[in-house]
């Protein structure tokens, strides 16, 4: 338990931050453009808003993906993590909860504030926060699984993007879907879901291709 | 068993083999094409209910089975080659890739061209639709990430896993039509109570079917001699950059 | 065919389009990998 909050600090201190504080900044350019883009038409604003906070949140997340294991695996870290005492598994979920705590965590809690610029009721707003906070999780979990295919591959960022959007289509949907102005209970669950199944799969895929990548 | 196997998975073996096959399937492709063609384009009746358009379907239908099985096709080509280290199955898999995207490109096509006058509109967002336009997502990123690993060995690895993960959304593709209900038909050819399309039309789409499943062999059986020489190609590089 | 004509050539066409892409594709990259195999082997570029 010690070694892996010591993993999380390192994880979250260390590279995620700067990537998540990207994300932020993208974040917010994305909500300021929009009213640019689409007018500032109150009603078209609020229609639109859940599934262009969730899409802006997607793609911020795929900043800091470059940077969960490609880092740790040039320098010899990654190889000393998978030869420590902790299975690597737990090694890949302390990256991907940094990775949530940096760059998707603060998302879900703007996504409030944003909200309400983009004329959603507050009672809206918090739906959004709330199926955010459920669903993206699965954002991190799939996430790994992309930048651990891509650590050999040139541009590698770009390449993980492609990978890891066709997985992480159910989450956006179920999401924004959870996100609209009722606030849909069976898909807020599913998306949480999607988050449990992904919680179940992902570390175990992910560190099955870190290891073959390791023994090669 | 396995010794036959290993000889002909040899890559040596496999280039001499497939250099003596390869003329002659592709003679068989281009005349099974053009019979399927005749066959679909002016032999066939039209649909009572879909009239003339229903030509479409013998191209639509049969590139939609190959872009599934293709990628089916990769995923087991890339266990066989995960664990019984069969070097051969890897460049299979890499070879598949290319054609199962272009008949994915097609589905996508016909698929607009049919529904532009069926429906009344090029594109809709349904299940299935969708989920084919993923499908194509995923063959992109699957050569996307075989070309940017440098090692085959590892660009094996990884691309094989990716189509194993892949691999799960297939089955969604194939029973997403019956989850959402859509404008989308149902099945129609593979369904357990026997087809329930009428033999004049399944002829020319069965035919249209083992023309490009033909046509899909060769290419795969010419991809991958060229993927063997690229790998040759690059063995020599290797080896006279280090001398 | 009817009023559909412009659809029903038009599909074949693509299709015909993208599989001659395909195979025109595949045909001159064997022949670009194989002159380079043999010149290659016979030694005539000493660098990659």
């Amino acid at each position: 338990m010690k070694a892996f909050a010591a993993l999380l600090s390192r994880e979250f201190g260390g590279s995620q931050l700067g990537a998540g504080g990207l994300g932020v900044l993208f974040f917010l350019a994305v909500v300021v453009l929009l009213p640019l883009g689409t007018g500032p038409d109150a009603d078209v604003l609020a229609r639109i808003a859940p599934g262009i906070l969730w899409i802006a949140a997607l793609l911020a997340s795929l900043l800091g993906l470059e940077s969960m294991f490609r880092e740790d695996f040039e320098t010899g870290s990654l190889e000393v993590m998978a030869m420590s005492a902790l299975p690597l598994e737990v090694v890949v979920l302390a990256k991907c909860l940094a990775h949530w705590l940096a760059c998707l965590l603060p998302l879900a809690a703007l996504s409030v504030p944003c909200g309400l610029l983009l004329h959603l009721s507050a009672n809206e707003s918090l739906n959004v926060a709330i199926a955010m906070l459920l669903g993206t999780p699965a954002f991190s979990l799939f996430g790994s699984i992309g930048a651990a295919l891509t650590l050999d591959a040139r541009r590698g960022g770009l390449l993980a993007l492609l990978l890891v959007l066709p997985l992480s289509m159910p989450p956006l949907i179920f999401g924004s879907l959870a996100s609209g102005s009722e606030g849909n209970v069976p898909s807020l669950l599913l998306g949480a879901g999607l988050s449990l199944g992904a919680l179940a799969v992902a570390p175990f895929l992910s560190s099955a291709i870190l290891w073959a990548r390791l023994r090669a | 068993m396995t010794p036959l196997m290993n000889r002909y998975a040899h890559p040596t073996h496999f280039m001499r083999v497939s250099g003596i096959a390869l003329p002659w399937l592709a003679a068989a492709s281009v005349i099974a094409l053009v019979v399927a063609l005749y066959v679909a384009l002016f032999v066939a009746p039209e649909d009572y209910l879909q009239g003339q358009t229903v030509r479409i379907m013998f191209l639509h239908v049969p590139a939609a089975w190959l872009a599934l099985g293709g990628y089916v096709a990769i995923a087991i080509a890339s266990v066989t080659g995960w664990i019984w280290k069969r070097p051969l199955a890897d460049v299979a898999a890499r070879a598949i890739a290319p054609t199962g995207a272009c008949f994915t490109l097609i589905v996508l096509l016909t698929g607009s061209l049919w529904g532009k006058p069926m429906w009344g509109t090029w594109w809709v967002w349904d299940a299935r639709l969708t989920s084919v336009a993923i499908l194509l997502l995923l063959y992109l990123g699957y050569i996307a990430l075989w070309n940017a690993i440098e090692e085959p060995s590892l660009a094996a690895r990884a691309a094989g896993a990716l189509a194993l993960i892949g691999v799960v959304n297939v089955p969604v593709i194939h029973f997403s039509v019956s989850w959402w209900n859509t404008l989308h038909q149902p099945a129609s050819v593979l369904r357990l109570d026997g087809p329930t399309i009428h033999p004049a039309l399944l002829v020319p789409l069965l035919l249209m079917f083992a023309a490009l499943s033909l046509l899909m062999v060769t290419i795969t059986l010419a991809r991958m001699r060229l993927e063997i020489l690229r790998r040759r190609t690059r063995m020599l590089r290797l080896r006279s950059a280090q001398a | 065919m009817g009023k559909y004509a412009v659809f029903i050539w038009s599909s074949y066409g693509v299709s015909c389009a993208v599989l001659a892409g395909l195979v025109i594709a595949t045909i001159a990259q064997l022949y670009r990998q194989r002159r380079l195999l043999r010149r290659l082997e016979s030694g005539s570029i000493e660098r990659p």
